[in-house]
């Protein structure tokens, strides 16, 4: 019985917001309890003349849609939440400089107050040139990779930049194929040697131009990239640990 | 050791085609197995006669694949392991850590958890720098000073063990606050630590400022200048002491550290005694921020709402902390999962050790030692 009434009562308010959360079942049962117990004394008398309910529902009409609405808005924030933290477009003069200067190149985007742009991987040198000469990016904080195999370009490589004089943090994004190089950045910052040492000693990416190229944290004999998603957690170089440690295996 | 010949052949870089091991050059190889190395540290010298014309580190000794783990973690299973890179000043790798992950989470964790946390963390600063202090000066001589820091040392170990049963990887934090209310007397004991510990720094550098042995052996040496440490991505007490006065607790305030008055202390001439008086004077600092702290701790709840399945939104988040050892951060990619896609660490130490081969060239031999020790440098979290 309830059930009825709350059907046609708060549909009109909650038609909208729900079509866009998809889930008729969850809203639907939240209703259910939310409204039942609001709505039970006002309505079970008026619901069995359903011809005069015009003027009857009117005062349950806003009580049931004001304590159904707000639960409503509740699961549907809920599925929301991934939704709304979007990368949202980043605007400043120094981006509108770089968008003018390169085009669809450059991706300016700002994700939980951070920006960051994607960059075309042919712009690479040039871009990271232009940010420490001249708008001061004159730190680079970190050169890091991550890993999608079930992308076409499977690698995203990035660079935290800091400037001292403008005391902001971007990031510098680019995607690569798997096997591509990318230009060296130890002429534009010397801090990159290690840290391009140690992306190409667990991605495999390797850096042109790099002077010291090898790896870092491990062995230099080491087969495999081991934060690559396929080199699983336990997986090692079994004929590297047999011939160097004498031992069957490290595990 | 074939491997180690060819590759310092590319070491020298403004001779590249001299010919490696002419009559006046010998190299010498320094650890992994050696006390003063801090670790697990291999160097290989290139030596004119006791004149270091450059090195190369070897490094991995200590590599445990943390952030292979992290991949494989939930968010909260990873939390203890990041106290066990830099394992002497593990409450700030939980600093940065939770607040990484609750900025991916977009919560934020509430005034008196802040403020504990701030307590703690300086807390550790101040432990760091001591253990620093007394083994930085046990490498060049000065047995003494190891005893008094460590024996003060304790005292923070133990308010340490009173609040959440740990002395070293403490795992105090946790994502979206604390999981420990302090303890009965919490702030009482911060405060006798901090009258205790006051007249203490003066005893340290009453040892070691004007002595003259301490002097000759780290004036001037292992000098590194602000150009070369921007370049080189050197942040912390090294680069303040080189007269960079940058510090991420002021230039971008995480936690809650824009409501506390501090200086940040500078150098002028970038050498080893300069970066001393640098660490010896952000220990008074942070005396001063827990003062502050202890006195204005607020009331109210530990721990900020939290989902109990922590499943961030996709997304990146490059998040650091002002660590002990310099800039401290995290990269998290998460893909809205329960475990992070990717968990990268961006560690001060093995940023800062590669500054080691610019400040050692021209340098003697043994001063190799005293600028290793300088560096602080915990090979736990250079190889991670």
């Amino acid at each position: 019985m309830p059930d009825d009434i709350k059907s046609p009562s708060s549909p009109p308010p909650e038609g909208e917001p729900k079509p866009t959360a998809d889930k008729p079942a969850a809203p639907s049962g939240v209703k259910a309890t939310a409204s039942g117990s609001v709505q039970a004394d006002v309505k079970t008398p008026p619901e069995k003349d359903k011809a005069s309910p015009a003027t009857a529902p009117v005062p349950p009409k806003p009580a049931a849609a004001a304590p159904a609405t707000p639960q409503a808005t509740k699961p549907a924030a809920a599925p929301a939440k991934p939704a709304a933290p979007a990368p949202t477009p980043w605007d400043s003069p120094m981006v509108a400089k770089l968008k003018a200067g390169y085009g669809s190149g450059v991706e300016p985007l700002t994700y939980a107050g951070q920006n960051y742009m994607i960059v075309d991987r042919s712009l690479i040198p040039e871009i990271l040139q232009v940010l420490r000469n001249e708008d001061q990016f004159d730190y680079c904080v970190d050169i890091t990779a991550v890993h999608y195999p079930q992308r076409e370009k499977q690698f995203d490589v990035i660079w935290v930049l800091y400037s001292f004089a403008r005391n902001e943090r971007i990031r510098v994004k680019t995607q690569i194929l798997d096997g591509e190089s990318l230009p060296s950045s130890v002429p534009i910052w010397a801090t990159a040697n290690w840290l391009e040492r140690e992306v190409y000693d667990m991605f495999g990416i390797k850096f042109d131009g790099h002077p010291d190229l090898k790896r870092i944290l491990l062995p230099d004999g080491w087969k495999g990239y081991p934060l690559r998603k396929d080199y699983g957690i336990l997986q090692q170089d079994n004929e590297w640990v047999q011939i160097n440690l004498g031992i069957e295996s490290g595990q | 050791m074939t491997d180690a010949n060819s590759s310092l052949s590319n070491l020298d870089l403004e001779t590249p085609e001299k010919p490696f091991l002419d009559a006046n050059e010998l190299v010498i190889n320094m650890g992994p197995q050696h006390p003063a190395t801090h670790g697990v540290l291999r160097v290989i010298l290139r030596l004119d006669g006791e004149k270091v014309l450059g090195l190369e580190c070897v490094i991995g000794y200590l590599h445990r694949g943390v952030e292979k783990i992290g991949e494989h973690r939930t968010y909260t299973m990873f939390n203890p392991y990041v106290d066990r890179m830099d394992y002497v000043a593990a409450v700030s790798n939980g600093l940065g850590y939770c607040e990484t992950v609750e900025k991916l989470l977009n919560v934020e964790a509430p005034p008196r958890a802040q403020h504990v946390r701030v307590i703690l963390t300086e807390l550790n600063r101040i432990a760091s720098h001591q253990l620093w202090l007394g083994t930085h000066a046990l490498d060049i001589g000065a047995i003494t000073p190891l005893f008094y820091t460590f024996r003060d040392r304790e005292e923070i170990l133990k308010i340490y063990e009173k609040y959440c049963g740990a002395r070293l990887t403490t795992h105090a934090f946790r994502i979206g606050g604390l999981q420990y209310e302090t303890y009965a007397g919490f702030e009482k004991d911060v405060k006798n630590f901090l009258n205790f510990f006051r007249p203490k720094i003066d005893e340290y550098e009453e040892l070691l400022t004007t002595n003259r042995i301490w002097l000759e052996r780290t004036k001037n040496i292992g000098r590194i200048s602000a150009a070369d440490c921007i370049a080189l991505g050197v942040t912390g007490p090294v680069l303040r002491a080189s007269g960079v006065k940058w510090d991420l607790r002021k230039a971008q305030p995480y936690a809650n550290y824009k409501n506390f008055d501090f200086d940040i202390p500078t150098g002028l001439n970038g050498d080893t005694y300069d970066r001393y008086l640098v660490r010896m004077a952000e220990m008074r600092q942070s005396v001063r921020i827990i003062e502050q702290a202890v006195d204005a701790l607020p009331e109210g709840p530990i721990i900020a709402k939290v989902p109990k399945v922590m499943k961030p939104a996709a997304g990146e988040v490059y998040h650091s902390i002002e660590a002990p050892k310099g800039e401290l951060g995290y990269f998290i990619v998460s893909d809205g999962s329960t475990q992070p896609y990717r968990v990268r660490v961006r560690p001060p130490s093995f940023v800062n050790l590669q500054a080691l081969d610019v400040m050692c060239r021209g340098q003697l031999m043994a001063d190799v030692i005293a600028v290793i020790g300088t560096l602080d440098i915990v090979l736990g979290e250079v190889d991670r």
